[in-house]
């Protein structure tokens, strides 16, 4: 049923084959967060890999930055409509964290945990095999603390809630548990090419 | 605080049944829309547009209507002159129109009445519209309940429902409005603007924050800086 008057503004061929159902294309770069920014030191900031509560391995900033890095570009998908093209982060590859760690995923699905208690889950095999990073620098600089630096998750396939601002780190659970988005409605899985944007799509 | 998800949010026929301007660029829309699920203050909906080649249009909007179980909710869209759909709704939209819309969204960015006070509000520009809903909904169903609005415009034809919030003001003993007009010798949202808020409200238990982002950025940093615990400060941006 078509929306009496409404004709749009259909965006060119070359641009709809990169767009997921219900996406825009914006040139800007929106902010999206539940709360403030929150405040990290870098001296004090630290990354955590946990097995429920058990830590397993954990990066001073200096550490972390010792890592081997990766980058990628491509395409991101927020749930609010917007996707903006051909973005440009590098940072550190999951596999090179559990490289670095000594050690296999111990469960299929894992919480992302910010500094600012947000929460996700992510399957443990969206961020295997290159698919997912912990990125530090977006478009050649230091991520901007709008956009989730000093450190954010970056799984770009998903819808990008997933990808967590100011991640402090990842922790491991037995099945897979709902995050902060989650538990509110939100989509368990969030694969925009499926519109899954709420419980249910 | 959570509510389990009551499953699949499907699209729904929303009929319009009454449009008003409200500011010069601002109107509000009137839906008859019968949701399968409770709303709560500070909630959106998901409205979608369809060309008639199948082309579709999304966007998200805030309900400006409380939670009073009416069977229709009040959308206030920014006319803006390239919005693709804000634009559809200030020139072609008409009475008697069907529009689909799903919702309500979002269980963040919410207050319910058992969430209490004191309660700081601040919106720009036409942020305002979630808080709005929190603000008739308090009115109704917990008047007691201190709350402050700080609501900064560019200038004063642009003040969303101002009779209302005047009146309210006026006759509301609990609730207290801090309007700021940007333009004409105003200022932007400065630390003794907000030391004036939290010294007139006292230490705000939930703070919603809602607008542009350099409007809620520098409220949030503002509200930090003044001591405010961050996990009371929920915040909410457009131009996304």
């Amino acid at each position: 049923m078509s929306t009496r008057g409404f004709t749009g503004r259909k965006p060119p061929e070359a641009t709809r084959e990169r767009l997921p159902p219900g996406q825009y294309l914006t040139e800007d770069f929106p902010v999206l967060q539940i709360g403030p920014n929150p405040r990290i030191d870098l001296a004090t900031w630290s990354f955590t890999l946990r097995e429920g509560s058990r830590p397993l391995k954990s990066w001073s900033w200096d550490a972390f930055n010792a890592l081997p890095r990766t980058r990628w570009g491509g395409d991101i998908h927020c749930v609010t409509k917007w996707s903006k093209f051909d973005t440009a982060w590098e940072g550190v590859r999951f596999d090179d964290l559990l490289a670095d760690a000594g050690i296999a995923a111990p469960s299929a699905f894992l919480l992302a945990e910010g500094y600012d208690d947000y929460t996700t889950n992510v399957p443990v095999a969206d961020l295997t095999g290159g698919k997912g990073m912990v990125a530090t620098h977006y478009d050649g600089a230091p991520i901007p603390v709008d956009h989730g630096g000093p450190a954010r998750l970056l799984v770009p396939h998903l819808y990008f809630w997933k990808s967590a601002k100011w991640v402090k780190g990842l922790r491991f659970t037995q099945r897979d548990e709902g995050g902060f988005w989650e538990l509110r409605g939100y989509h368990m899985y969030g694969d925009p090419w499926r519109e899954q944007r709420f419980t249910g799509d | 605080m959570i509510d389990p998800a009551p499953g699949p949010l499907p699209w729904q026929t929303a009929i319009l049944t009454a449009i008003r301007p409200v500011t010069r660029r601002v109107k509000s829309y009137r839906f008859r829309v019968a949701f399968d699920r409770p709303m709560l203050a500070g909630q959106h909906v998901d409205v979608r547009l369809t060309a008639p080649d199948g082309y579709q249009a999304q966007r998200s909007y805030s309900i400006a209507s409380p939670p009073d179980g009416d069977g229709t909710i009040e959308l206030l869209i920014e006319g803006l002159p390239d919005g693709e759909v804000s634009g559809f709704f200030d020139a072609v939209a008409a009475v008697g129109d069907t529009i689909e819309l799903r919702g309500p969204i979002g269980g963040s960015f919410v207050w319910r009445p058992e969430d209490g006070g004191p309660l700081l509000l601040a919106g720009g520009g036409s942020g305002v519209v979630p808080l709005l809903s929190m603000l008739r909904h308090r009115a109704a169903t917990a008047p007691a309940v201190p709350a402050l609005l700080l609501y900064s415009v560019r200038d004063a034809g642009e003040i969303i429902a101002a009779e209302e919030l005047a009146v309210r003001a006026r006759d509301e003993p609990h609730f207290q409005l801090m309007l700021n007009l940007t333009r004409a010798g105003g200022r932007r949202v400065d630390a003794a603007m907000i030391a004036e808020a939290l010294d007139r409200l006292g230490p705000p238990r939930h703070a919603y924050l809602c607008g542009g982002n350099p409007f809620v950025g520098a409220v949030a940093d503002l509200l930090l800086d003044a001591g405010v615990d961050p996990a009371r400060v929920r915040t909410e941006r457009f131009g996304g």
